[in-house]
Parts: C-alpha cells; structure tokens; sequence
C-alpha cells in the first residue's frame, strides 16, 4: 500500500536528463505545462505525446513507475472522463439512453481532458524522478532569486520545501516500521467496515505524529549546531552553471510550444 | 524432539522489479525447538530483521516455507493471523510504538486484537507487567511520562501479554544503559523460562550472547553462515572479524595468552574464565 506513494522520490540515475539543470528542467516543466493547456487537437496532442515519450526514453526512468505512480489519481480521471462525456454537447450524437447522450464533442472532450491531466502527472513526475530534492530546491530558490527584491524570504521557503521532501521518504519508511510493529501486536489494517479501519489506524498515527516531531526537534538543533542562520551570507557548494544540454533543451522546448501554438492558431 | 518454528530454504527479496531490488535473504533453512535461547548475530545489512519478519508473518517469503508446528504459516489467512500472536516480535526501539492513554491499555492492545475477554485480558496485562517489573501504580500512568528505559519494558510487556511461544527481539537493549540492559535480559530469560517459551534475540553484543544463549544464527551477506553453539562459533574467530563481527573480550585475551605460550582453554563468559584461572598452576604464579 504505502510503496504506491512516489511522490517526491528520486531515481539516482546518470541520463542526460538527470544531467540536465534543475533550472532548466523547472523551466522546461512550465513550458511543457502551458503547450499542454494550448494543445486541442489530435495532432497536437500528439505532438506532445511524442515528445513526453522521447523525453521518457531518454530518462531511462522505467515506464512501469511512472504508471505506478497514477493509480492513486485513477477516481479523479474517471470522475474527469465522465463529466466531461455526458456534460458536453456537441456534434453527432453517438449514443443515446435515457437523459444521456454522449456525442462525438463529448467523447473528444473527455478523451482530451484524461490525456491533459495524465501527462501533466507524467511530466511532473518525470521532474521529481530524475532531480535529486536538494538540487531541486537549489534550482528553484535561484530562479526565484528575484523575489528576494520584494521581500520574499526565498532562501527560507526553498529551506522548508527541501526538508518537507526530504521527509516524504523518511516518515513512510517510519509509517512502515511502525505498521509492521503493530501487526505484529495482531492490528488489523485491511479488514473491517471504513469506521474500524479508520480506527485501526490511530495506533499507526499517534506514534507517527510524535516521531514527526521529534525528528523535527532535532533537525531543528542539529541545524543550530551547524550555526544555520539562513541564507544571509551563505555560499553554495555546488553552484549552478547552464551546460550546452540545456541549451539544447531550451531549444527543443521552444520548438515544441512554437509547433503547438502555430498549430493551435490554425485552429487544427 | 519436533521443532517449533522451521524455516526452508527462505529467500527474500526487496522492491523486486525496481532500480532499488535487493536480496535480503538469500536460501535460508533452520529450526528451532521449544526453550531454546538463541542468538542472532550479523553485520548491518546482513539480513537480520529481514529474517525476523518472516519468522512471524509480517514478509511473506518470495520462495521458501515458513513452518510453525508443522503447519505453513502462509497456508491460509488464519494461519497467518495465528502466526503473529504465537511468535512474538519485538522490533528495534519499540517505545517508539506506545500510543495509548495508559500503560495498561498500551500492554492490553496484543490481547484484546486475541479477542480475548476481559478477565483473561486483565490477568494477562498484570502477569506481563510483573514480568519486567513494572508496578500497579505505573500501569495507569501515561506511557509517554515514563523514563526510556520504562517505555522499552512496557513495548516489551505489550508482546510479552500475547504469551507467545516465540519471542523475537531485535536489539532489546539498544540506547540503555547497564543497569537496564542487565534488567532487560534477567525479565527475558525469566519469561523464557516461566513458560518454557524460545527466544531469539538479536544482538550486537557478544558477551551478551556468550552469556544467554545455548545457540547462536551468524548471518552474512543475507545468508546465513553459521549455526552452531556460542564455544563452537566463537573458535572461529578470524571468519567472524571478517564479517565485521567480533569475539567476546575476555575470548580475546585467553587467545592472546595461548598465543603467548600459556596452555589455557577457550573461554567466552567471565564465569569461565575465572574457573579457568583459579585452576591453572595453582593461583598463586598468576598474580
């Protein structure tokens, strides 16, 4: 149950994608993201498809995880499909029961919107897996640097969302020991009415919650120990420096929302 | 005499399919028979807890059998759940799992999941409290006002209530210190021994075990490399600091004296080696 989680993990790899800046694979999500919202045909829907499945390829990230990934979307999707199929009316009637008619409009509606949220979760998925969450976090904070100008604690924020990641593993892997403990104390997580099960689930929480804190406590302290004091005045091990994959990127990222927009504005 | 708990040729691997797969256990078979002691001995990572949590039901073997009293824990879903409540774990820390209000409520959790009933319940909670020398007016305090060395007898106590014929811990003395260890390992032998009951406990400490057990499980590498009595396994000094473990002290410097030209015998308990001493050229040329 709790190995379906993926969210914000990380597959140690050395692609080029894996090899790519977190700025410039930030980046290039926003630029995907906003192709994907312009995109309202088949082709272009193609267009991105193809380039999602090149960019897979590449990662060497195994399709299977990132499917993995989705089952806990699978309500939202179905909820998605169906509005969309009996709640748009346009074009040829396809079929008829009762007060529901789906039409051609409809079913393309819904197909289009699964395939949109779909590869969005894949795109997203596809940044977390191949980005380790410190340099993710390094590349955000720089490319929200400007921020700083306005009074934006950017360092602090950045700061939070690399231990909020950070912790993600860490607190399954604490959910499981402490699961397993209380198995083996004979709790009972899988059977039973939603009440029970919800129930069962209060010897897993109270421990978990007061494990959070403490291991937040002392983070806190190692931190002090180390004299963190923010990001005033502090340097970077690791700078970060665009290479010529980027460039490429950028390159292949610009190419792919002019084809989407020209392709859109001719209404195809 | 017909082994309680059997194990055949278990092989276990982790997140099999996945850039993270890892073979935990790799063909392991033993048995074990009612009252016995045992150690389990390892480097980290070398297979330890993995092993353990096949022992009750919690990993289901990717091949191999789990046997208790003959019968396949994995047969059937009951056998399972009967499993988990005749073989006792203890995990690492386990006063990292307290939750409840009380003490006693924390302790009474294992058997009220038996579905046992109210009076056997209480006679068990007050039996395993006596066991590791908690007091009535502790049980109804809150766990978590209790000093780390409580909290650990009352997680321990909380397996102890399901009066399992198994018990397995994993480095029950973990973080404590001496006084509380030597506590600890007093409440378990006498559990052991009041119900006639097998241990196996996992430790890092060997003059623990010297001391403990009638049997030590050596693992290595995710297999398990030897099985035999604590004298036998601690003449083989060498392979163990080769797997990053070590000998008793006290075995290390009755080596270092037969290597020195002194005809003394292996020991591995502070006990022998005081009988060892006393008998050797009388006492007197010693000190």
């Amino acid at each position: 149950m709790l190995k379906d989680i993926t969210l914000g993990q990380y597959f140690p790899g050395n692609s080029p994608i894996h090899r790519l800046d977190p700025r410039t694979k930030l980046i290039m999500l926003v630029v995907y993201i906003v192709a994907l919202f312009m995109a309202g045909s088949w082709i272009s829907y193609g267009v991105m498809l193809v380039f999602l499945v090149a960019v897979v390829k590449i990662s060497t990230i195994p399709p299977k995880s990132i499917i993995r990934g989705m089952k806990p979307l699978v309500m939202i999707l179905v909820f998605t499909g169906v509005l969309n199929l009996f709640f748009t009316q346009d074009g040829r009637v396809l079929v008829e029961f009762g007060i529901f008619t789906v039409t051609t409009g409809g079913l393309k509606r819904a197909v289009f919107m699964v395939a949109r949220i779909l590869m969005l979760i894949a795109g997203t998925f596809l940044l977390t897996y191949t980005t380790s969450p410190i340099s993710l976090t390094d590349g955000l904070e720089s490319l929200m640097n400007p921020l700083k100008k306005i009074g934006v604690p950017v360092h602090e924020l950045s700061m939070m969302m690399c231990i909020a990641l950070r912790f993600i593993p860490i607190l399954i892997e604490e959910t499981d020991k402490i699961m397993s403990a209380q198995k083996a104390r004979g709790a009972d997580f899988e059977n039973g009415s939603l009440m029970e099960r919800a129930k069962a689930l209060i010897p897993v929480l109270v421990p978990l919650f007061i494990s959070a804190f403490r291991r937040a406590d002392e983070l806190a302290t190692a931190m002090e120990c180390r004299c963190y004091q923010g990001g005033e005045g502090r340097t970077k091990m690791k700078l970060l420096h665009y290479h010529r994959n980027d460039m490429t990127a950028f390159c292949l990222g610009a190419g792919v929302i002019a084809l989407v927009g020209v392709l859109s504005a001719f209404g195809l | 005499m017909k082994p309680i708990l059997e194990i055949k040729n278990v092989t276990y691997i982790y997140s099999a399919g996945t850039p993270f797969e890892h073979k935990a256990l790799d063909d392991v078979s033993f048995a074990v028979s009612r009252g016995e002691f045992i150690g389990i001995i390892g480097h980290t990572g070398s297979g330890k807890s993995t092993l353990m949590q096949q022992l009750n039901g919690l990993l289901k073997p990717t091949s191999g059998t789990v046997l208790l009293d003959g019968q396949d824990i994995w047969a059937d879903k009951k056998l399972t759940r009967q499993a988990r409540f005749r073989v006792g774990l203890v995990f690492q820390y386990p006063e990292y799992q307290l939750f409840e209000e009380t003490v006693y409520k924390d302790i009474a959790f294992g058997p009220k999941n038996m579905g046992l009933d109210e009076q056997e319940i209480d006679r068990r909670v007050r039996e395993a409290a006596g066991f590791v020398g908690l007091t009535d007016q502790q049980l109804e305090v809150s766990p978590f006002d209790l000093s780390g060395g409580q909290k650990r007898r009352v997680a321990i106590a909380g397996v102890i209530a399901m009066e399992p014929e198994v018990l397995i811990l994993d480095e029950p003395t973990a973080g404590l210190d001496p006084v509380g260890r030597a506590e600890i390992l007093g409440n378990i032998e006498q559990y052991r021994k009041a119900k006639n009951a097998t241990v196996m406990m996992v430790s890092h400490s060997m003059e623990d075990v010297a001391r403990l057990t009638d049997r030590l499980l050596v693992m290595n590498g995710a297999r398990l490399a030897m099985d035999a009595a604590p004298a036998e396994i601690f003449t083989h000094a060498e392979q163990l600091v080769e797997m990053g473990l070590n000998i008793p002290q006290v075995t290390q410097v009755f080596l270092h004296l037969r290597k020195m030209g002194l005809d003394v015998p292996n020991v591995y308990t502070i006990d022998q080696a005081v009988k060892a001493l006393k008998g050797f050229g009388g006492g007197a040329n010693i000190c």
